[in-house]
């Protein structure tokens, strides 16, 4: 079943790469790209973090001609890439904590217009700040909601794989319901993450009424920098959510699975992709082959009490359900228009409740 | 040279200002308020240029955005109090560590609960350990010059400076101020010219994680630049005393201290109440010296100890303890002092801004000379009345009236 | 050095008028100290400021007033509240924005200050009539002025148009000589 939707992978060999203009395809590997996250960075087997990061930078890097400076927030993406006295970037980077990253991004870009005003340069380099779904969802909500009210010029990422994977695996407002995390296990009468709790941060983002928000997954590369480059090409503060597979806290089935993951995050509509432009949806990236959320979640340990032989039907019922409510917010399928306020998930989850 | 008669914040922001630092972050928090208040106007009017001036979410945020300015080669202020400092205290530590030669008002104020927005040294002193500089200032005049000294310093040593000035008492007042000329700043302080920062011509990689195997000699480099500080405070107060002929900064002052077999340590404001005491026991025959304590970080142990010389005791008039133990300046004066016979102790008094007087100051030289202090801490301003309207029903013990030793304290136990 | 103490509510005005206070003996050369008593005071809550003059030499000291020389008190009532002249110099000076006589308001401490140095003014009244706002603060500068020789009238109208420049200045500035004339006649008047 999995093998019919490998058509729609990216990359520079793949099928889909050759259907579309050379210009426009994705480069794994040439002289003239960046590789600003290079190679020999310490990021477990088949982390989708390590994929998503080096090629949302190198898409800013190209669309800026190499005028970016990257600040990063504690986790496993500044853990795995900057052991002293080593250095996986190759670009200004600096990391100060877990919860201050926009902060500094604002400084950063602050000082960066200050200095070219000084020296009398024509070009300013643009700053983007990133972190996991920890830093930005939980502890650098703060920073980042006062980088969004200032409209900084700073570009937010958020790699987004849905719970604390540096430090083992615990729960974050982005986890959704049913998971299993190190602090909502599969026990008891709800197992794993509780329903009716998390956020939705793109939305809050949009609700900043910034110039520019997007959702991406690393299963579609050249979406994600189409996105990226996109996202450069406006001044203000910016936020991309990035979903990227961990392979070790979701227990996938296989390291080589996180792009898979991905995809199908993507084709049940558990991952609603879009792009927004000061508050208003854009552009939806349509659900090209429409997945039970089943096949999403029989690869994921983190959701085995699910498929089992003691599993709840009710369990399965209620997150495809959620499925269907982002396919219907978002307009995800066919040629339905995103509704004009899209609801966070958590909404319907939590309208529900009796 | 300019003399203005303002309140202290409006000199600690034109002292700034003449400084000419790139970005300022603000965030309100009493009473440092008008700092960056006035900071903001000086910006939006263009008397202070290619300054970015960021209204930010919270102090966390306004540490964090100076640690991004700092690191991106622009000479950066911002200024807290109390609650404030502890809630950007992560970042502090971060900013130290990555040293960042940031400059940061602490106006000192009272730390909660109960929530007190009064002077004392409580919110400074907690942060004695995040790898700043700490300097004091006794005055509004010696806050505007330490103000200047402070990027300076800041800037040669390689680590970010905090200026304490008492909250209130000092941002507050409104006193005679010589500020000096745009002309004069610019002939000590030079164009900031960082010696690293983040820029694409020459890419690098700032705060990477290290691990056991480099931590401790992380550590040691870091100590070594404190301590190099002690030397450069000293010469750039030289040199700034030699520009402006102001009589501001240093490790410590000392006043009336030739031949003064007793000696109070002061810091902060309550320096100026206790030289005028000293005049007054001075007219009365009775000798006393006064060192203000400039620098808290790092500790000027040798000049302490050469500034108390052969005094017999030592009283540190303490603003601030620590709870479970005792003072916290006193120990370290015990540690410059080591292996001398001079008697050492803490009176502490001010607390949460309840006022020291010249009467206060009186009352801990008298009670010195009387041999009172049996303890190393004494509670000395207490209101005996306050606090037996509430020990007498609820514990079922009074105080008598006066200081309270720490042994009395503990005694009390015995008898609840 | 003169030691002055100011007692007036949130939003009177009271702060600024210790500051203004400084701000003139500073334009007459004198050194000058003015500070209030801190507090998150809300408007209409007692408030009081403080402020130091001296000939020659620096301020040093920060501590509060407790002996003032010269009591200023901006509101009436609050001579019911607190205990404004607490500490006062046994030949020290009060004046009271009052339109009443002092004898009839503070009769116990017209007995025990010399005569002539308890003196109440109508501030108010000459602030609403120039500004047409109740900030006695320059008309009671003003009047320590007339009863006084710790400042000239001028230095009081300076000192408000240095921090105001424009209208407000000038209406402060004209309120402070209503007050200032009025003080002046009622003192050749009592003589």
């Amino acid at each position: 079943m999995l093998d019919k939707i490998n058509f729609y992978q990216t990359g520079s060999n793949t099928v889909g790469n050759r259907l579309i203009n050379p210009s426009m395809r994705t480069e794994q590997a040439s002289v003239d790209r960046p590789n600003s996250l290079t190679c020999g960075h310490r990021a477990c087997q088949g982390c989708g973090e390590a994929l998503g990061a080096r090629y949302a930078i190198d898409a800013a890097m190209k669309a800026t001609s190499g005028q970016i400076m990257v600040v990063n927030a504690t986790g496993c993406l500044e853990v795995f890439s900057t052991p002293y006295p080593e250095s996986a970037w190759r670009l200004p980077w600096i990391h100060s904590l877990f919860g201050n990253t926009a902060a500094v991004g604002s400084g950063l870009a602050a000082a960066a217009k200050v200095r070219a005003e000084l020296n009398g340069d024509s070009v300013t380099p643009r700053i983007i700040a990133q972190g996991g779904d920890g830093g930005t969802t939980d502890i650098g909500m703060g920073c980042l909601s006062g980088m969004f009210d200032r409209n900084d010029d700073v570009l937010y990422i958020c790699y987004d794989n849905e719970a604390y994977m540096n430090t083992g695996v615990q729960r974050s407002s982005a986890t959704p319901p049913a998971a299993r995390t190190a602090t909502t296990m599969p026990v008891g009468e709800e197992p794993g993450s509780d329903w009716g709790k998390g956020k939705d941060v793109p939305l809050i983002a949009m609700a900043h009424g910034i110039p520019y928000v997007a959702t991406a997954t690393i299963a579609d590369l050249r979406d994600l920098e189409t996105k990226v480059a996109k996202a450069m090409s406006f001044h203000g503060a910016r936020y991309i959510s990035i979903l990227v597979p961990c392979p070790l806290g979701w227990g996938l089935k296989s390291s080589a699975l996180t792009v898979t993951a991905a995809r199908l995050a993507m084709e049940t509509g558990f991952y609603p992709v879009y792009e927004a432009e000061y508050g208003q949806i854009t552009s939806v990236r349509k659900i090209r082959q429409k997945q039970p959320v089943i096949n999403y979640l029989q690869i994921q340990r983190r959701y085995a009490h699910l498929t089992g032989k003691k599993a709840d039907p009710n369990v399965l019922a209620r997150l495809q359900a959620m499925c269907d409510a982002n396919i219907e917010h978002f307009g995800l399928l066919g040629d339905e228009a995103p509704q004009l306020n899209p609801a966070a998930i958590q909404a319907y989850e939590r309208s529900k409740k009796v | 040279m300019s003399t203005e008669q303002i309140e202290g914040s409006l000199g600690v922001a034109k002292a700034v200002s003449l400084c000419k630092p790139g970005v300022v972050c603000a965030y309100p928090i009493s009473p440092q308020t008008h700092i960056v208040e006035n900071l903001g106007k000086f910006v939006k009017s263009g008397a202070l240029k290619h300054c970015e001036y960021l209204n930010v979410e919270s102090e966390f945020a306004a540490m964090s955005v100076a640690i991004g300015s700092s690191a991106g080669g622009v000479r950066t202020y911002t200024a807290t109090a109390s609650q404030g400092l502890l809630f950007m205290a992560e970042a502090v530590y971060s900013a130290s560590g990555l040293g960042l030669p940031i400059v940061m008002t602490v106006a000192s104020r009272a730390i909660g609960g109960p929530i007190n927005i009064w002077n004392d040294h409580s919110d400074s002193l907690s942060q004695r350990d995040s790898g700043w500089l700490q300097l004091f200032c006794e005055s509004n005049q010696d806050a505007v010059d330490t103000h200047i000294m402070a990027f300076k310093i800041a800037e040669k040593v390689g680590l970010p400076v905090m200026v304490c000035m008492d909250g209130f008492v000092l941002t507050h007042a409104f006193e005679r101020l010589n500020l000096p000329s745009q002309e004069q700043v610019d002939a000590f302080l030079p164009k900031y010219e960082p010696r690293e920062f983040l820029t694409p011509k020459e890419p690098i990689s700032i705060g990477s994680m290290v691990g056991p195997e480099a931590f401790t000699e992380v550590r040691l480099l870091q100590q070594r630049k404190m301590l190099s500080s002690l030397q450069v405070i000293e010469d750039v107060t030289k040199e700034y005393r030699e520009i402006t002929g102001q009589h501001s900064g240093g490790l410590l002052d000392c006043y009336n201290c030739e031949n003064a077999d007793l000696k109070l340590i002061i810091l902060g404001s309550s320096v100026g109440t206790a030289k005028d005491e000293i005049d007054r026991l001075k007219a009365q025959g009775i000798n006393v010296g006064l060192i203000s304590l400039k620098a808290y970080r790092p500790f000027p142990y040798a000049a302490l100890k050469a500034a108390v010389g052969n005094s017999s005791q030592v009283v540190c008039v303490e603003r601030a303890f620590s709870f479970g133990a005792r003072g916290i300046i006193c120990p370290e004066v015990k540690r410059a002092l080591e292996g001398t016979s001079t008697k050492v102790c803490t009176a502490l008094a001010g607390l949460g801004g309840r006022a020291i007087y010249g009467s206060t100051i009186n009352g801990i030289v008298k009670h010195a000379l009387d041999g009172k202090f049996k303890d190393e801490f004494t509670w000395f301003d207490i209101d005996t009345k306050v606090l037996n309207s509430y020990t007498r029903n609820a514990l079922g013990i009074t105080f008598p009236e006066g200081p309270i030793a720490e042994s009395e304290l503990e005694a009390t136990l015995l008898r609840a | 050095m003169l030691q002055v103490r100011l007692h007036g509510r949130g939003g009177q005005g009271a702060v600024t008028t210790a500051e203004m206070l400084s701000l003139a003996a500073f334009l007459e050369g004198r050194f000058a100290q003015a500070f209030p008593s801190f507090g998150s005071e809300r408007t209409g809550a007692p408030v009081v400021a403080y402020a130091r003059i001296d000939e020659k030499n620096e301020i040093r000291t920060h501590e509060p007033i407790q002996a003032p020389d010269v009591v200023l008190v901006q509101d009436r009532t609050l001579l019911a509240v607190v205990d404004v002249f607490s500490g006062i110099h046994p030949s020290g000076y009060a004046i009271i924005n009052t339109t009443e006589k002092p004898e009839d308001v503070v009769p116990e401490l017209c007995k025990q200050l010399p005569p002539g140095h308890v003196l109440t003014v109508p501030a108010t009244d000459f602030a609403v009539q120039a500004m047409k706002m109740n900030k006695p603060g320059a008309p009671m500068l003003a009047s320590l002025a007339a009863a006084t020789d710790i400042l000239k009238l001028e230095s009081v109208q300076q000192s408000f148009q240095t921090r105001y420049p424009g209208k407000v200045g000038d209406a402060n500035a004209e309120a402070a000589a209503l007050a200032y004339n009025f003080l002046k006649e009622a003192i050749k008047g009592g003589k």
